[in-house]
């Protein structure tokens, strides 16, 4: 496909001899939302650990083959320095509980030991949280601990922590799954205006997300690639009869 | 029911009871008896409390007016050497365990640490002993090597506490400092430790209670000392040693100093424990 | 800004001080028993084995035995056990089975704790003014020979110094016995006390057991309030009256008046034992305790 920003080749993973992955070979596009779906267990997030290498933490786990991005082999690639432009926002909003709103939305910044100057850190901190349409409801608050915020509105001060250091690739692991529909859909809109300027790869168990706001989707199942194309093909006319099954629920 | 049962029901449930008034007779003598040594102690300690207790020193025998004040600053002294030493090297060790947790290798550690808690001390002061105050000779005794023999001890209380509240500590949270580029060692100080420093605290406060009462492994490293000494290297006294030394000879004035000492180390000691319960759940993080 | 070089090396120098501060402290057991070896070795040399079983502490004839050291130490920690046990049980059972919620049973518990606060040496400090005074006028009663210092009155305050540990331990585990246990027995119609000596005790036992090895454990080490009260004599103590030494409170007494160099490598190997015999029970008791919570 054009514009391919993330591609894997032959990837497989595995936790100790237990395969998790067999030989995914995909095409990730830029600046466009691409959904994993599939049943549970089906790896779909094992793989999205792969691409920023979350996935090496666990003990005994391995990869082989190798994901690429922009052509650079990710695994040859210093983990730190990857990470930085591959973010990632986890399924049950994990904001720092000692640091404040605003400390949160540059953690990037102060982890990585970046100095800011005080004015950057303001224009950083004030155009996150309005791109994920936050700024308004917590200017006043900045300085209050992170885990006062509600649940959706912590969901976001993730993602703005993650989108702060201008990455490449967003990773959402089912980022809305722990959260009431209002702020869930405040996220898939935010998402759908996101795509402009970033590329984002969403796992999701709610095939109605997928088809609502990705542009390709891929489907998985017992840790293969079974269909992966663009979004209103795979709902209306899938390719695999698995897909077929899955979409309209005989499993999941 | 027949008469025999009906008796004999009744017999088992007299025994009930009186088991019962047993059982509370005897829990209520514990707790008699910390009132009474609490007391007791505060009794006869709290009239020698004076403004020379913390300004003077010891003064011979038949002299009154004395004062503990080279103890004051000696367990000062080693006190906050030893929590120098213990408290980074604890801290260290928890984060291993807490991490490795599971692992053969941290298994190893932890028993390492549980079997180290039940060393007597005295076979603590010994180790040292031979290690730093032998090989120097006549001038080997010093608040140096005493701190190092309380430091021991001091490990297993951090430790332990250290690794109790990291392991609670969502993996999401380290994930998301890791998923942002961070490296493990600035995700542990900017984002573990300062999530977990309420336990690590308190770990570090019991520590420090436990050894401030210690004398037995100072006798034969920090060994005493009746002047007033700011020198690491030379010998040191403590309020423990003060309550040894004064409170077993004969005489009435050391007594009275001695009492004192027990008051003022009794005293700091429930601060810090009270300290302990009553922030424990203050400080405790929301995640 | 930091390089990259320099901070996947600081990395590794933060990773490896973890890893090796943890191996540091393994290794400590490892010096202390090696130091303590060598440092007993004249002694061991000298006195042989029979230094177990010799009854005579002769510094001035260069001749060792450590036998009243080894009885004094064992008297003394039973009596001390025997004697808190039906405390410590007690209070075990009222606050995890009659109390087990509630803030008046938990400002007991913070109470009884308090009593591992006190340091070893006020205890012996306090014990010299209060016990040993009640002790002579009972030795006194019972015509023996009225010292008040002795095995006795040290026992007597050990036990009060072990009943926190006791208690923690072993209402821990009663308050793990599985709720259907003691309802099958409820429901049997039995009484509280027949639940408790016919189903939860024996259902703990080792548990129990591990709390009360632990404790003998501390015991053992037990040294300010010990010395202080137990008269310091170096003869084969003759009843639970008379003035002795344990291992640790010997010493205490000796160890820094102790020239030559037998006389002190007999102490240090007398350290050696303690060592190694506190070490076991504790291993002991740490796989009893380990096992019995895995099994529920």
């Amino acid at each position: 496909m054009e514009g391919t920003i993330l591609r894997t080749e032959n990837l497989c993973a595995f936790f100790g001899n237990n395969q998790i992955l067999k030989n995914i070979n995909i095409d990730i596009p830029e600046k466009k939302v691409t959904a994993f779906m599939g049943p549970s267990g089906c790896g779909k997030t094992t793989f999205l650990r792969c691409i920023n290498r979350m996935h090496e933490l666990t003990p005994d786990a391995h990869v082989t083959g190798k994901v690429r991005l922009h052509y650079q082999d990710v695994y040859q690639m210093d983990a730190m320095t990857l990470r930085r432009r591959v973010g990632m926002v986890f399924q049950r909003p994990n904001p720092f509980p000692t640091m404040s709103i605003k400390e949160n939305v540059i953690a990037g910044f102060t982890l990585n030991r970046i100095k800011l100057k005080a004015k950057e850190k303001e224009e950083i901190i004030q155009d996150a949280l309005s791109k994920v349409a936050l700024w308004e409801e917590v200017k006043d608050k900045l300085d209050k601990k992170a885990t006062s915020l509600s649940g959706g509105q912590q969901q976001r001060l993730c993602l703005a922590r993650t989108v702060a250091m201008k990455p490449e690739v967003i990773l959402l692991d089912e980022p809305t799954s722990a959260l009431d529909p209002l702020s869930t859909a405040k996220i898939e809109d935010l998402l759908y205006e996101l795509k402009g300027n970033y590329t984002i790869v969403i796992v999701t168990h709610n095939m109605q997300q997928a088809a609502r706001i990705s542009d390709v989707t891929a489907f998985f199942y017992l840790g293969e690639l079974l269909e992966f194309d663009e979004t209103k093909k795979v709902f209306t006319n899938p390719k695999n009869e698995k897909t077929q099954n899955y979409i309209t629920g005989r499993f999941g | 029911m027949t008469n025999i049962e009906i008796a004999g029901i009744k017999r088992r449930k007299a025994t009930d009871s009186i088991f019962r008034y047993i059982v509370y007779g005897l829990t209520f003598t514990c707790l008699a008896v910390v009132f009474i040594i609490l007391f007791y102690i505060f009794e006869k300690g709290i009239t020698c409390i004076d403004w020379n207790m913390f300004s003077k020193l010891p003064k011979p025998v038949g002299e009154s007016g004395g004062g503990v004040l080279n103890a004051i600053v000696g367990s000062l002294m080693i006190v906050s050497v030893a929590a120098l030493i213990a408290i980074p090297l604890g801290v260290a060790v928890g984060v291993y365990l807490a991490e490795k947790r599971g692992k053969l290798a941290a298994d190893r550690v932890s028993i390492a640490i549980d079997v180290l808690q039940g060393v007597p001390s005295i076979v603590i002061g010994m180790v040292v002993y031979v290690w730093m105050v032998k090989p120097l000779g006549e001038n080997g005794f010093s608040s140096l090597s005493g701190s190092i023999a309380l430091a021991i001890m001091m490990l297993p209380p951090v430790v332990k506490n250290t690794e109790e509240t990291l392991v609670l500590i969502p993996t999401t949270i380290k994930e998301a400092a890791l998923g942002l580029g961070a490296s493990e060692f600035r995700m542990t100080m900017k984002i573990l430790l300062p999530t977990g420093i309420g336990g690590i605290f308190t770990g570090c406060m019991l520590g420090i209670a436990r050894i401030a009462g210690e004398v037995a492994p100072l006798l034969f490293t920090a060994f005493g000392n009746p002047y007033l000494n700011f020198n690491i290297l030379k010998p040191v006294s403590t309020l423990p040693h003060i309550i040894f030394n004064y409170g077993t000879s004969p005489y009435d004035d050391w007594q009275r100093i001695a009492w004192g000492s027990s008051v003022i180390l009794v005293s700091l000691i429930l601060i810090l424990n009270f300290i302990v319960k009553f922030f424990e759940s203050k400080w405790k993080v929301q995640f | 800004m930091q390089t990259n070089k320099g901070r996947v090396l600081q990395n590794k120098i933060f990773l490896k001080s973890i890893g090796g501060s943890a191996i540091f402290v393994t290794l400590l057991l490892v010096v202390f028993f090696f130091t303590l070896f060598i440092a007993s070795w004249p002694a061991i040399k000298a006195n042989g084995l029979s230094f177990l079983w010799g009854k005579t502490w002769d510094p001035i004839n260069d001749h060792y035995g450590m036998l009243p050291f080894l009885i004094g130490t064992l008297i003394t920690s039973f009596l001390a056990l025997i004697i808190s046990a039906p405390f410590s049980i007690s209070a075990a059972l009222f606050l995890g089975e009659y109390f087990p919620k509630g803030i008046i049973p938990n400002i007991f518990r913070n109470v009884i704790e308090l009593l591992a606060a006190i340091p070893s040496i006020v205890y012996g400090f306090w014990g010299l003014f209060t016990i040993v005074p009640l002790v002579r006028s009972l030795e006194m009663k019972l015509g023996v020979p009225a010292m008040g210092l002795g095995i006795f009155s040290a026992s007597l305050v050990l036990s009060i110094m072990l009943i926190p540990y006791s208690v923690s331990l072993i209402r821990q585990v009663i308050s793990m016995t599985p709720v259907q246990l003691k309802e099958a027995a409820y429901s049997l119609g039995a009484t509280r006390m027949e639940v408790i000596m016919k189903v939860i005790l024996p259902a703990n036992l080792s548990g129990i057991s591990a709390g009360f090895l632990l404790s003998l454990g501390r015991a053992l080490g037990e040294t300010m309030a010990v010395t202080v009260l137990i008269g310091n004599a170096t003869k084969l103590p003759t009843g639970i009256f008379s003035p002795s030494n344990t291992m640790a409170s010997l010493i205490a007494n000796e160890f820094s008046e102790a020239v030559g160099n037998v006389y002190s490598a007999s102490l240090v190997e007398i350290g050696l034992l303690l060592f190694v015999v506190t070490t076991i029970i504790n291993l002991i008791g740490r796989i009893i305790i380990k096992r019995f919570s895995v099994k529920l």
